[in-house]
């Protein structure tokens, strides 16, 4: 009467864990509200990223040359800090109500939530950055050649600063005041981006060809796309144990 | 019955019963180790034609340096094990070799700065090993940040070890990217002048202090891993048994 075929549980879950799209795709969707709602969040790093490049010519004073000499660092290097300031809240909300806890006990890999994560956290952050450069490229005087190469070079590293960056967020997601712990952790790992960036818009500057360097970072997008969430994920799994 | 010495390994009371046999071995051959190979490269190894006698410096310098970067991966190594097949004593030897590491990475930064000083000029210079030591320096600090702040410390273990081994992947990227961005921003201004090939009569006392170095790292190494055995396992019966014995 109640007799199950053998192996008819094992069918059970083996499909659940087949239906990884629509897990992932309503992961996204719920992800990109939430994230659409708190917009004080949503516009506080572009916010820092622009205040904070307004007081460089304050600082170091308004001539032009010297301005256009130091763009692509400075506008990389402030896009690498809002990048890591957001970073933080990458996991929090979701530790702090448990859902993250709900996540991982989905039959679904973390993988896949981590990194549905992580493409909103670009898709509100390091997009709206790239966006934003030509804006900064006229404040800083950066000549014409360098503005696509500052965009592009932006667009491939600042998802290369949140797929890594999110290793240092799940590492640190249950303390209190993870803030300075997770800059001085990831910092170091952002070093070839930083690099490799800041490379383009000065190859491009200098009158040479930039498919190098964003080459460079396509590689690097695509060992941390494939690498990161695997260890973010291990990573939220360690936190979750503490 | 073959894995037993394995799992024998792993156990922090067979290491701190065996370890207190070591110890006084390890301290007296790095001992006379380093002290002959002090003398030895200090005082009898000929001058160098061009730096003179600041190159001796070399005897601290390179030792310190390979001794840096092997710590790294030693602490990786130790830190999968402990990982992989749950071993705790592998996390403690992960957990003191980061301050030890981190003190070689810095002993390596300054000698190099000091050695810098009289041959190219400077204290320091964003050249692709520098600045890689410097990250590396950071890399150590970071997990050293890590493992304080973290209070329970089956978990500080674990999260160290992911990312002592997010940074191994790590650190042959950031060797190259910061190769590659020292040779174009700075064309050959400043080269380190070492010779293809040491003379012998100052390799010799640079290999005794190389192995010295090594003899002498497993001697802290070991050191520090039982002082923090006994923190981790003092609840334990053998180590009230020491205590009362007055045997540490």
């Amino acid at each position: 009467m109640g007799l199950k075929p053998p192996g008819a549980g094992i069918t059970g879950e083996a499909k659940c864990k087949r239906k990884i799209g629509p897990g992932f795709f309503t992961l996204l969707r719920c992800e990109l509200l939430l994230a659409l709602r708190r917009q004080s969040e949503l516009v506080n790093p572009l916010l820092f990223f622009v205040t904070v490049l307004a007081l460089m010519p304050i600082g170091i004073g308004p001539e032009p040359e010297l301005l256009t000499r130091l763009a692509p660092g400075l506008i990389w290097v402030m896009a690498l800090l809002a990048t890591l300031l957001s970073q933080e809240a990458l996991f929090r909300g979701d530790y702090e109500d448990g859902s993250l806890e709900q996540l991982a006990l989905l039959p679904q890999p973390l993988y896949f939530a981590v990194s549905a994560k992580i493409l909103i956290h670009w898709l509100v952050t390091g997009l709206p950055l790239a966006l934003l450069s030509p804006l900064l490229g006229l404040m800083f005087n950066l000549p014409i050649a360098g503005y696509l190469p500052l965009a592009f070079s932006l667009l491939l590293g600042t998802a290369c600063l949140s797929l890594i960056g999110s290793i240092g967020a799940a590492l640190t997601v249950a303390l209190r005041r993870p803030g300075l712990l997770l800059a001085l952790i990831i910092m170091p790992l952002y070093v070839p981006v930083l690099i490799f960036g800041s490379g383009a818009v000065q190859a491009a500057l200098d009158g040479y060809g930039y498919s190098m360097e964003l080459a460079v970072l396509a590689a690097i997008l695509t060992a941390a796309g494939a690498l990161a969430p695997l260890a973010a994920g291990a990573a939220i799994r360690i936190s979750l144990d503490h | 019955m073959a894995w037993q010495w394995f799992n024998r390994l792993g156990s922090p009371r067979w290491f701190y019963q065996k370890s207190s046999v070591w110890m006084p071995w390890l301290a007296a051959i790095s001992l006379l180790l380093l002290i002959t190979g002090v003398v030895w490269g200090l005082g009898f190894a000929p001058q160098d034609a061009r730096q003179g006698n600041s190159y001796r410096i070399i005897y601290i310098h390179v030792p310190a340096a390979l001794l840096a970067l092997a710590g790294y991966y030693l602490m990786a190594i130790s830190g999968a094990i402990g990982l992989i097949w749950k071993m705790k004593l592998s996390f403690l030897v992960m957990r003191a070799a980061a301050p030890i590491g981190a003190a070689l990475t810095f002993a390596a930064l300054v000698t190099g700065a000091l050695w810098g000083k009289p041959t190219w000029g400077t204290y320091w210079d964003w050249d692709a090993r520098i600045t890689s030591m410097l990250i590396l320096l950071f890399l150590y600090l970071g997990i050293i940040a890590l493992s304080r702040a973290l209070s329970r410390q089956h978990t500080a273990d674990k999260a160290c070890a992911l990312l002592t081994l997010v940074g191994t992947v790590n650190i042959p990227i950031i060797y190259k990217s910061v190769d590659w961005w020292s040779s174009l921003h700075q064309p050959a201004t400043l080269k380190l002048m070492e010779p293809s090939s040491i003379h012998p009569s100052m390799f010799y006392p640079l290999l005794l202090m190389i192995l010295g170095f090594y003899c002498f790292y497993a001697w802290t190494l070991t050191a520090h891993t039982r002082i923090l055995i006994l923190q981790r396992e003092w609840r334990t019966q053998w180590v009230q048994q020491l205590l009362t014995c007055n045997k540490i």
